[in-house]
C-alpha cells in the first residue's frame, strides 16, 4: 500500500516498500509555471536528506528539488528531458523525478501527511 | 541646463503636489550631516561648443592611426569600416534601447542578435553562439570557468601563444576562485609541447590561433589529446578577419571558441568597447555564460525572437548562475553584424585575402632589412620580427618619424627576455607607400 | 466630395477596423526576413580589389569550402537594419521608466566627441608617448568620479557594472589575503533585495553568500547585519539607494559595524543617479563602489551594452587596484600596465581585461560631466528624485505602495496588492502600457515585493510628459479595477508583435538560423 508524504518545500515522496518516488506537488508546479527543463542526478548517487536531488526550471525561475529523505538514487525519470511539460500535466504521476532507496525509514516521520500538507498550502 | 526640461515653476508646482516645501525633504533618509549643502569642487555647466573644444584639444594630442603608416595589432586591429555601419548603429531605436526584456517592442534588437549568433556560429564552425561577451579576454576567462563546470575539474592549461593580457585575466579570476592555472612560457615560434601538459586532472587547454606572435596553430591534435583525457579545447582568436582565410576552430573539434570581434565593425577606441565572440558545442549550452536569443512565435503564430535559457543567468540563478555577466556588447554586436552582412562570405574571403597578401608583402620587404628577421613559418596578417636593437626603442624612434610600427613584445611581456621582438600587423588599410615608408625608416633606425 | 485639386480631403467613411494586407506589412511596420533568407553567398556590400598573385604563408591552415554567410548589397543592408530599428522602443521614442536602469537622455554631443579620431582611432598598444590626450581623458574622468564619490582612488578598467562588482570584490579579497585572513573570511552578506549580480559576483570569486533579511519597511537594519557578523564575514554588498528606491537610513551604522568586525562595505552603485552632488559614498563609509557610466553618466545602453563600470576604492583598498592605472609623479602621468611596474606601496591584485577598459565610454561620460558641471549634476539628481516622487504622488491613491514610510529616491516602487481580485497581473499591466506608447517599468524586481513595479522616470522628462504618463497609468489602473480585462490580458494589441511564447523558446531552443530542409512536394 503506497503512502505519500510531503515537505514544506513542496516535494512529495510516495513510499512503496523501501523505495520512495520523489516529485513536486501540484501546488509547486502551479507556482513555477511552464516547466522547460529538468536536471536529474545520476543513478547510484547517494542523497542526504535535504540535499539537492534535482533542479527544475521554468522560463523565469529555477528551483532545487531537495531529497525528502536520505538514500540512493535507483531510478530517474529520463522522459522528462524530452518532455519537461509532464511535470505540469501530471506532477503526481508521470511527472516524477527520482526513485530513492530509503536509507532510514525513520526520517519519514518528520514529513507532512497529505492532510497536513494541504493545510499548510492553505496558509500560503 | 539644456538637458533638464523642468523649469523652476515646474519644480515648485511638483513639490507642492508631493506636499513638501523643499527638495531636500525628499532626501530625509540621508543620515544627519551627510547631505551636501554646497556644489562639489568641480567646474560649472558648459555649453556644447565649450565641451567640444575641451575634448577636441585632448583628442588632438593623440596620434590617430589613420594619420600615419600604422602597423600596430596584438589583439586590436585597424580595419576599414563602411560608413553605413556607423550611421545605422546611431539610429535612436538601436542606440537608446535597453536589453530586450519586453520582446514585443524589441524585435529589432532580438532579430539582429539572432542573426549575429548565426553568423558567429558559421564563422567559427560551431553549433551555437551567444549574444556576446564584453571582449575576447573576459570571454576567455568565462570559457575557462565554463569548462570547469562541464568537466567538474579546476585546472586550466594556457598556451604560451595566448595573448599575455588574456593570460593575466584568466589568472586573476582563477586565483580569486581558487582554481589552478598552468601558463606555459611565451612561445614565440609555436614549438611548445602543450600535449605533454594534458592529463586527467586538466579541465581545459586554451590555445590561440593566430597566436599573439602571429603563428597559425594546428588545433586538431590538441583537441584529440584533450578529449582522450576528458578535457576541453578552448580555441581563442583575436583577429576575427582571419576566419575568412583559415580553417575554423570548429572544424578542428574545439569545444568552446572565444574571439575578439573588434576587427569587424568596431573602431580601435584605445582598447574598448569591443565585442567578445563566444561559441560552443550545443551539448554544453546550459553551461554557457551570457545572453542567448532564441526563435519562437507570438500569440498570432508569427515568428519572433526572445531572450531564452535565462535560468543560467544571474537575475534568476543569483549565486548559482553560470556567470555574473549582466550586459552584453549590444551596440558593438550590431556594428559587427552589419559589417559582416555587408561583407558576406564573398567580401570576408576577399578582405582576408587582401590582409594576408599585404602582410606577406611586408614580411618579405622587412626580411630584406639588415638587422630584421621575420620569425614566423606561417601567419595571417601579423608576424613577429626579431630586431638587432630593443624593439621598444625602435618603436619609439619610428614613432618620432611618424610611423607606428608595431607592438614591442616587452610591452606585453616585460622581463621575459624577448625585448628584441616586434609584433607587426598589416591589414587592408596599409598601402604600398605605407610599407615602403616603414621599411625605409626601419633600415635607418637599425 | 473632391476638392479643386481632385484629392479627397475627408477621412474614409465608415469602416475603421483594420484590414489584412497582401504583404502582411502595416504601413511603417514592415515584416522583415532574416538576412539568411534574403542574402546570397555571392553578394557583397563592399568593394575590395583582388590582390595581385602572391605566395600564401597560411601553410596547411588555409580554409577549405564555404563559410555559409550570405551578404547584402549596401541598399539592401540599409533597408534591412532600418526596418529592424523600427521594431524597437528607445529613450528617443518615449518615456522609458525602467527602474534601476536609469534610461536618461543620451546626448549626441557625447557620440560626436567619442568619434573624434584622437579617441576612436587610437590603438591601446601604440607608444604611450603618442596618446597623452587619452591619458588626460582617463585622469580627468577619474578626478570627477573621485570628487563626486568622495573616494581617494578609482579603477577604471571594468567593462560593465557586474564586472566592476567583481573588481571591487577582488580588491576586498586581496586586502583580506594581505592581512592573512584569506582562509577564514569567506562569507559575503547580501540583502534579499539585491540585484542578482551581487550574489553571482560573490560566488564567482569564491565567496559563499548569506542573505540579510529585508525589513518590512524596505530597508536593511544594522541589528540584522550585526547578527550575521563574525570572523568569517568578508564584506557586505549593499545597494544604496537600495533596489526599493530608498536611501538606506542606517548605512553609516552598517558601515561602522562592518569595519569594526574587520570586514568591508561594498556598495552597489547602480542607483548613484539619485545622489550625485547630494551625498558622497566616501562620507558614508563605503570601501568600494562601481559606477555604471551607462546609467548615471548617460552613455547609451545600446540594446544591452556596451557598459562601463569603474570602481571607486577607499584608502584601505586602493593599493590593490588592478592594472592598468595611471600614476602621476612629479606632474607626469605614467601608464602602469604591469604589477612589477606598480609604484611603491601598491600591490595590484591582477588584471580585469585586456588593454585599458572602455575608452569610448570614458569620453562620453566625461562629455556628460563637463556639460552638466557640478551644478547641473546636482540639479539632475534632484530632478530625478523629484520626478519619481511626483509620479508616486500622482498614483498613490490608485496603486499600492509597499513602503509608504520612506520617500522615494529616483524610482518609485509599487506592488500588485491593488490588483488583487482583478485578474490582471503586473505583467498584463506592463503589456497594456506598451499599447499606450510607453515602455513598461521594471516588473517583478526587487524580489522582496510581490508583483513589483519599479518606476524610474529620470530627470530627462518634462512635467508635461510626467503628467500624461500619470494620467495614462491612472486610466489603466481604473480600467484594471473596472473589469476591462481584455485591455490587459491580451495586450499588447498594437505592438509589432503580440506576446511571445517563451516556454516554446526554452523547451526547444532554436538559437540560430538553419537552412530549411528541401520540400519534396509543392506546398499546399
Amino acid at each position: 500500500m503506497a503512502e505519500t508524504r510531503y515537505t514544506k518545500d513542496h516535494e512529495y515522496i510516495r513510499i512503496e516498500g523501501d523505495t520512495g518516488t520523489v516529485g513536486i506537488t501540484d501546488y509547486a508546479q502551479g507556482q513555477l509555471g511552464d516547466v522547460v527543463f529538468v536536471e536529474l542526478p545520476t543513478v547510484g548517487k547517494a542523497l542526504a536528506k535535504g540535499g539537492e536531488a534535482a533542479v527544475v526550471e521554468s522560463v523565469k525561475a529555477a528551483s532545487e528539488v531537495y531529497a525528502p529523505v536520505s538514500g540512493e538514487v535507483v531510478a530517474v525519470n529520463s522522459e522528462l528531458e524530452a518532455a519537461p511539460g509532464t511535470v505540469n500535466e501530471d506532477p503526481a504521476g508521470k511527472g516524477w523525478f527520482v526513485k530513492i532507496k530509503l536509507a532510514n525509514t525513520g526520517e519519514l516521520d518528520g514529513l507532512l501527511s497529505e492532510a497536513e500538507y494541504q493545510d499548510y498550502v492553505k496558509t500560503l | 541646463m539644456r538637458y533638464l526640461p523642468l523649469t523652476e515653476t515646474d519644480r515648485e508646482d511638483m513639490l507642492a503636489r508631493i506636499g513638501v516645501t523643499d527638495v531636500d525633504a525628499l532626501f530625509s533618509d540621508v543620515p544627519n550631516g551627510k547631505l551636501l549643502k554646497e556644489p562639489l569642487d568641480l567646474p560649472r555647466a558648459k555649453g556644447e561648443l565649450e565641451v567640444e573644444r575641451i575634448l577636441g584639444r585632448m583628442s588632438a594630442k593623440n596620434t590617430a592611426a589613420g594619420s600615419v603608416p600604422f602597423f600596430v595589432g596584438a589583439g586590436a586591429y585597424k580595419h576599414h569600416v563602411p560608413a553605413t555601419v556607423d550611421h545605422l548603429i546611431q539610429r535612436s531605436e538601436f542606440l537608446t534601447s535597453y536589453t530586450p526584456y519586453q520582446p514585443e517592442i524589441a524585435q529589432g534588437t532580438l532579430q539582429y542578435l539572432f542573426e549575429f549568433q548565426t553568423q558567429v556560429a558559421a564563422l567559427t564552425g560551431m553549433e551555437v553562439a551567444n549574444a556576446s561577451m564584453y571582449d575576447g579576454s573576459t570571454g576567455t576567462a568565462e570559457a575557462v570557468l565554463m569548462a570547469h563546470r562541464v568537466t567538474k575539474r579546476r585546472k586550466a592549461v594556457l598556451s604560451g601563444g595566448l595573448h599575455p593580457h588574456y593570460i593575466q585575466v584568466v589568472e586573476t579570476l582563477s586565483e580569486m576562485a581558487n582554481d589552478e592555472v598552468v601558463a606555459l612560457k611565451p612561445d614565440v615560434r609555436a614549438t611548445e609541447d602543450i600535449l605533454a601538459a594534458i592529463d586527467d586532472s586538466v579541465s581545459c587547454v586554451v590555445v590561440q590561433s593566430p597566436d599573439v606572435f602571429g603563428n597559425l596553430r594546428d588545433l586538431k591534435p590538441i583537441a584529440e589529446k584533450a578529449h582522450a583525457h576528458g578535457a576541453l579545447l578552448i580555441a581563442v582568436f583575436t583577429e576575427v578577419v582571419s576566419l575568412g582565410a583559415v580553417v575554423p576552430p570548429g572544424a578542428q573539434d574545439a569545444d568552446i571558441v572565444v574571439g575578439e570581434g573588434q576587427s569587424i565593425g568596431n573602431a580601435l577606441n584605445f582598447g574598448g568597447p569591443y565585442v567578445g565572440l563566444f561559441a560552443a558545442k550545443s551539448k554544453y549550452i546550459r553551461q554557457m555564460p551570457g545572453r542567448l536569443c532564441g526563435e519562437t512565435v507570438d500569440a498570432d503564430g508569427r515568428r519572433g525572437f526572445v531572450l531564452t535559457l535565462s535560468t543560467r543567468e544571474q537575475h534568476i540563478r543569483r549565486d548559482k548562475a553560470t556567470s555574473n555577466i549582466c550586459t552584453n556588447s549590444g551596440l558593438c554586436v550590431l556594428a559587427f553584424t552589419i559589417h559582416m552582412t555587408l561583407l558576406g562570405q564573398a567580401g570576408l574571403t576577399r578582405l582576408a585575402e587582401v590582409n594576408h597578401a599585404n602582410a606577406v608583402k611586408l614580411a618579405d620587404a622587412l626580411s630584406g632589412v639588415k638587422g630584421a628577421e621575420v620569425l614566423n613559418e606561417s601567419f595571417f596578417n601579423e608576424f613577429t620580427v626579431k630586431l638587432a636593437k630593443p624593439a621598444a626603442e625602435v618603436a619609439e624612434a619610428l614613432a618620432a618619424k611618424g610611423i607606428l610600427a608595431g607592438v614591442p613584445v616587452s610591452r606585453l611581456l616585460p622581463g621575459a627576455g624577448l625585448d628584441d621582438l616586434l609584433v607587426v600587423a598589416n591589414t587592408e588599410v596599409n598601402t604600398d607607400e605605407d610599407r615602403a615608408a616603414f621599411v625605409a625608416a626601419l633600415a635607418e633606425v637599425l | 466630395m473632391l476638392n479643386r485639386q481632385g484629392r479627397p480631403t475627408q477621412a474614409g467613411e465608415g469602416e475603421s477596423q483594420r484590414h489584412e494586407t497582401f504583404t502582411g506589412n502595416k504601413a511603417l511596420q514592415q515584416i522583415e526576413p532574416l538576412i539568411f533568407e534574403i542574402g546570397h553567398h555571392e553578394t557583397t556590400g563592399v568593394d575590395i580589389d583582388k590582390p595581385a598573385p602572391f605566395k600564401s604563408r597560411l601553410g596547411k591552415h588555409a580554409r577549405q569550402g564555404e563559410i555559409g554567410l550570405p551578404g547584402l548589397s549596401e541598399p539592401e543592408a540599409m533597408r534591412h537594419y532600418v526596418r529592424l530599428s523600427q521594431k524597437n522602443y528607445g529613450i528617443d521614442t518615449g518615456l522609458f521608466p525602467l527602474g534601476s536602469c536609469t534610461m536618461k537622455h543620451n546626448a549626441r554631443l557625447n557620440e560626436k566627441v567619442a568619434r573624434l579620431p584622437g579617441f576612436s582611432d587610437v590603438h591601446p598598444l601604440q607608444p604611450v608617448s603618442t596618446v597623452p590626450g587619452a591619458l588626460d581623458v582617463m585622469l580627468e574622468l577619474a578626478r570627477y568620479l573621485m570628487t563626486l564619490t568622495g573616494m581617494p582612488a578609482v579603477a577604471l578598467s571594468p567593462k560593465a557594472g557586474a564586472h566592476g562588482e567583481a573588481c571591487g570584490m577582488m580588491a576586498i579579497k586581496a586586502a583580506i589575503a594581505a592581512k592573512g585572513e584569506g582562509a577564514t573570511r569567506n562569507v559575503v552578506l547580501v540583502p534579499e533585495s539585491a540585484h542578482g549580480t551581487n550574489p553571482a559576483t560573490a560566488a564567482l570569486i569564491g565567496f559563499s553568500v548569506k542573505a540579510v533579511p529585508a525589513r518590512p519597511d524596505g530597508t536593511v537594519a544594522v541589528e540584522d547585519v550585526k547578527a550575521l557578523l563574525g570572523p568569517d564575514v568578508a564584506a557586505i554588498m549593499l545597494t544604496n539607494p537600495n533596489t526599493c528606491g530608498i536611501f538606506e537610513p542606517q548605512i553609516v551604522e552598517i558601515a561602522a559595524a562592518m569595519h569594526e568586525a574587520g570586514a568591508y562595505f561594498y556598495c552597489d552603485g547602480a542607483n548613484f543617479n539619485a545622489i550625485v552632488g547630494k551625498a558622497r559614498p566616501g562620507d558614508l563609509g563605503v570601501d568600494a563602489m562601481h559606477i555604471n557610466l551607462h546609467k548615471t553618466f548617460s552613455t547609451p545602453h545600446g540594446g544591452g551594452g556596451p557598459g562601463a563600470g569603474p570602481v571607486v576604492l577607499s584608502e584601505r583598498l586602493a593599493p590593490y587596484a588592478p592594472v592598468p592605472f595611471i600614476y602621476v609623479e612629479g606632474g607626469k602621468a605614467r601608464l602602469v600596465e604591469h604589477k612589477a611596474d606598480a609604484p611603491e606601496g601598491n600591490d595590484p591584485f591582477g588584471r580585469m581585461t585586456a588593454f585599458h577598459g572602455q575608452m569610448g565610454m570614458y569620453v562620453r561620460a566625461l562629455a556628460y560631466m563637463l556639460s552638466h558641471g557640478a551644478d547641473g549634476m546636482k540639479q539632475a539628481s534632484e530632478d530625478a528624485v523629484l520626478n519619481a516622487n511626483y509620479i508616486r504622488a500622482g498614483l498613490a491613491d490608485l496603486m499600492s505602495l509597499p513602503f509608504p514610510d520612506h520617500p522615494s529616491m529616483h524610482e518609485a516602487l509599487f506592488d500588485d496588492d491593488w490588483l488583487k481580485g482583478t485578474g490582471v497581473t503586473t505583467l498584463d499591466f506592463a503589456k497594456a502600457m506598451i499599447d499606450e506608447g510607453y515602455h513598461p517599468m521594471t516588473v517583478y524586481f526587487p524580489l522582496v515585493v510581490h508583483g513589483a513595479m519599479l518606476i524610474e522616470p529620470t530627470e530627462s522628462e518634462s512635467k508635461a510628459s510626467l503628467d500624461l504618463f500619470i494620467a495614462t497609468l491612472r486610466d489603466l489602473a481604473i480600467a484594471a479595477k473596472g473589469n476591462d480585462k481584455s485591455r490587459f490580458t491580451a495586450a499588447p494589441h498594437h505592438a509589432p508583435m503580440r506576446r511571445l511564447d517563451e516556454t516554446r523558446a526554452a523547451r526547444q531552443p532554436v538559437l540560430k538560423w538553419e537552412k530549411p530542409a528541401p520540400v519534396k512536394e509543392a506546398a499546399e
